[in-house]
């Protein structure tokens, strides 16, 4: 570790408690439903989509029709990206002359990228064409955006609202949120990233001779228009293969730098939104507080361990960290801080190889995802999360000092409680469900590139992953199967909508509650006590489920390491 | 429920089909005419050209360098190596036979052309994308005594030619000190010498 490493990781967490207000301030103005600044340009448009799709803007939804809503125009979005990309071969913006994508492989990606995962069990070059990267998957990584960002705007009305029976318009808060805030900021981002070498063009690849006289193709496309997103809405789905690590994707150090500000800058202001929302912003500090003590934590033991490198290649000669599957302009400290940062939210864009991280290194990433993503989390998803925690954590205080628990203003009761488990079970019982049978059926043992305790923790990433609904994957995995394309596409589907329901439920429930008033009695939920039991919630609930599993996979891996055992 | 469903219907695909078209059509159509208007070599791929015009690489993709004459690349798992259509890394994990088998053998190589002591990690290990364009400044540095004696050139202004293609960390902690190779072997070919 080094000092140039640590100012990077530090400079980094002061450019994000600076975004904090600012964003959030944007964002609740649009949670709100105010004029914005961009109304002038935007306004238009926004009145014309609601006039053309019959929506009445000023419709107040309940939390079923919220819920029926955004389920059928996931649904309709999933399909008319399926069919995108079966139809591949016979639509133009195909520049390499692509077939039509396999049944199972669009089954997958359909899912993948309606779901906010992008988990990718293709590269992107030999199987995408530009118009699919487009119009296929660029337009998901929008409104899966917009969605989670929704949703949590729901959730944060149950909190704030009183014996009301509604929580909000989908519609109105998906579409504001695309035009007022994803399509502008990415309209700058990509600008900037143009600017910075990302390719922008229609061409398909250029073919050329080397310096050397060897021939090269390297494949160009609308690059750029893609990246901007793919970071801020926390998708993660890569243009190329090898995603935000390829220099195309990710050209220098400070693009880098923006890209991972990008993940947590929507993430960041919701947590202010949502203190402003409830009416007390330190409400909203006390749960960024919490995020920011499990995400140093993460990034001191993956840096730590990827910066002391791998005694094997130590033994044969080799000097310095884990070079592995690392970019030299990234070095260990960006690429060990990308890995955590992309993995506490639900972006899943690495700039490394995950898979070739040194065992405990490559724990953190898989650990993070674990505990739910909700350490700043996908933008929305994370804070929804963290607040189904939260009310888990005031539960747990209730009952350890004898209270009925109250969570800012609202009681929390019976059903709160049991929906928020409901939700939280869904990643425990899928992913270690799931991995279970694949490391005994031949068809999930078919996938690892790796042998021994690497191959298992292969399996558990990628099922972690789309449970999760991240897309990071321990790349050496042949997921590319029937077997792995089909359960990989039901666990994203059920990992993120079985959260969601139930927690669109809790906001029903809240928003129908009367005001319950501070009082001397009442847990405070802004100091260092709260946040201390936020955190030790988090890591109890969310972490020790796991440990067994990481005992397999990460931990042998690392005694094998360590004594030279090879596989 | 059942009214919910059917009063969701019109918009989910009408609001399906106007989002397609804005976010999958009109964006970035819009930032490729722009892109190509404000930034047209990037956007385009930051092709390198020789004397004669014709491309030669990306300044910022890697591209395979074999030969002693040239400063070598890392090396890469994209397809046979560098292939600008299939980037990717190994994906060996840290216990791997396959991984200690294959740095052992860049190792005999590397020893072979005259790398003594502690070898730097970058010159044996293959990167995220397989198309890293940039070796660390210790990698360059370790190959200069190869490249000077191959071409016939004093080791000193080959060494001195290393040392002024560094590139610095941005205001002191963004990225790694890193020296591009096609940048670095460019310069070199006009000092002349075999390759």
């Amino acid at each position: 570790m080094t000092f140039q490493g640590w100012s990077l990781i530090l400079a980094f967490v002061a450019i994000l408690l600076a975004l904090a207000k600012p964003v959030g301030l944007w964002l609740f103005a649009l949670y709100e439903g105010r004029r914005t600044p961009l109304h002038l340009v935007l306004g238009p448009v926004e009145r014309g989509f609601y006039r053309l799709a019959g929506i009445d803007p000023a419709e107040e939804q309940g939390w079923r029709r919220y819920a029926v809503h955004m389920l059928l125009f996931n649904a309709v979005l999933m399909l008319f990206t399926y069919a995108v990309l079966r139809l591949q071969g016979a639509l133009p913006g195909n520049p390499q002359g692509l077939p039509a994508v396999g049944e199972h492989l669009s089954f997958n990606t359909a899912i993948s990228f309606t779901t906010n995962t992008n988990w990718q069990s293709y590269g992107g070059e030999s199987t995408m064409a530009n118009l699919s990267q487009m119009l296929g998957l660029t337009i998901h990584n929008f409104l899966s955006a917009a969605t989670g960002i929704a949703l949590a705007f729901a959730l944060f009305r149950g909190f704030a609202r009183r014996e009301a029976g509604s929580v909000g318009n989908y519609w109105t808060d998906m579409t504001r949120i695309t035009l007022y805030l994803l399509l502008p900021l990415c309209v700058v981002l990509t600008v900037f990233y143009i600017g910075s070498g990302v390719p922008q063009t229609l061409a398909g690849a250029v073919d050329l001779q080397t310096l050397e006289g060897a021939d090269q193709s390297i494949l160009l496309g609308p690059v750029a228009s893609q990246e901007a997103i793919k970071m801020l809405g926390t998708n993660g789905g890569g243009f190329f293969n090898a995603n935000s690590a390829h220099p195309f994707e990710n050209p220098t150090a400070l693009t880098n730098l923006v890209q991972m500000l990008s993940i947590f800058a929507i993430g960041v202001g919701l947590t202010w939104c949502f203190g402003k929302a409830v009416g007390n912003t330190r409400q909203g500090w006390a749960i960024l507080a919490a995020m920011l003590v499990l995400f140093l934590g993460g990034v001191t033991v993956a840096y730590w361990a990827e910066a002391a490198g791998n005694p094997v290649l130590h033994q044969l000669g080799v000097a310095g960290g884990n070079m592995e599957g690392k970019e030299v302009r990234f070095g260990i400290a960006a690429s060990a801080l990308f890995s955590v940062v992309t993995t506490a939210a639900s972006c899943g864009a690495v700039n490394a190889m995950h898979d070739s991280f040194t065992a405990l290194g490559g724990m953190i990433p898989l650990f993070n995802m674990q505990l739910g993503e909700v350490v700043i989390g996908g933008v929305g998803a994370g804070i929804y999360g963290f607040l189904l925690f939260a009310i888990l954590a005031v539960f747990v205080a209730g009952l350890m000092v004898g209270r009925t628990p109250e969570y800012v203003g609202k009681k929390i009761e019976a059903r709160e409680v049991k929906l928020a488990v409901l939700a939280i079970a869904v990643l425990p019982l899928m992913i270690l469900g799931l991995t279970a049978l694949s490391s005994v059926l031949e068809q999930g043992l078919a996938g690892p590139l790796n042998r021994g305790p690497h191959g298992f923790s292969e399996i558990l990433y990628a099922f972690t992953s789309a449970v999760a609904n991240n897309g990071s994957a321990f790349a050496g995995l042949t997921a590319n199967t029937p077997y792995y394309n089909g359960l990989l596409g039901v666990a994203m589907w059920l990992g993120r909508f079985f959260v969601i329901v139930p927690m669109l439920a809790i906001a029903g429930s809240l928003a129908a509650k009367k005001l319950a008033p501070e009082s001397a009695g009442s847990f405070p939920t802004t100091g260092g006590l709260w946040v201390g039991l936020l955190v030790g919630i988090i890591l109890i609930l969310g972490g020790l489920t796991f440990l067994p599993g990481l005992a397999l996979g990460p931990i042998a891996d690392h005694l094998a390491m360590i004594r030279g055992t090879l596989s | 429920m059942g009214k919910d469903f059917t009063t969701a219907l019109r918009p989910a695909i009408v609001l399906t089909i106007l989002f397609a078209i804005l976010l999958g059509l009109v964006y970035p159509l819009a930032m490729t005419g722009i892109g190509q208007a404000i930034f047209p070599h990037q956007a385009s791929g930051s092709l390198v050209r020789d004397a004669s015009g014709r491309a030669i690489g990306s300044a910022i993709v890697g591209q395979a360098f074999t030969t002693d004459g040239y400063f070598q690349t890392r090396p890469s798992a994209a397809g046979d190596g560098y292939d600008g259509l299939a980037s990717s890394g190994s994906n060996l994990g840290p216990a791997s036979q396959v991984l200690a088998n294959r740095v052992s053998a860049d190792l005999v190589r590397q020893r072979a052309a005259g790398i003594s002591g502690p070898v730097p990690a970058d010159l044996v290990t293959a990167s995220g994308s397989g198309l890293d364009p940039d070796i660390s400044p210790a990698a360059a540095r370790a190959q200069v005594a190869r490249v000077a004696r191959t071409r016939g050139l004093p080791a000193e202004q080959v060494r001195a030619l290393v040392e002024h293609s560094i590139d610095q960390p941005l205001l002191g902690i963004l990225g790694e000190p890193r020296v591009n190779v096609l940048a670095l072997n460019m310069q070199l070919d006009r000092f002349g010498g075999p390759r």
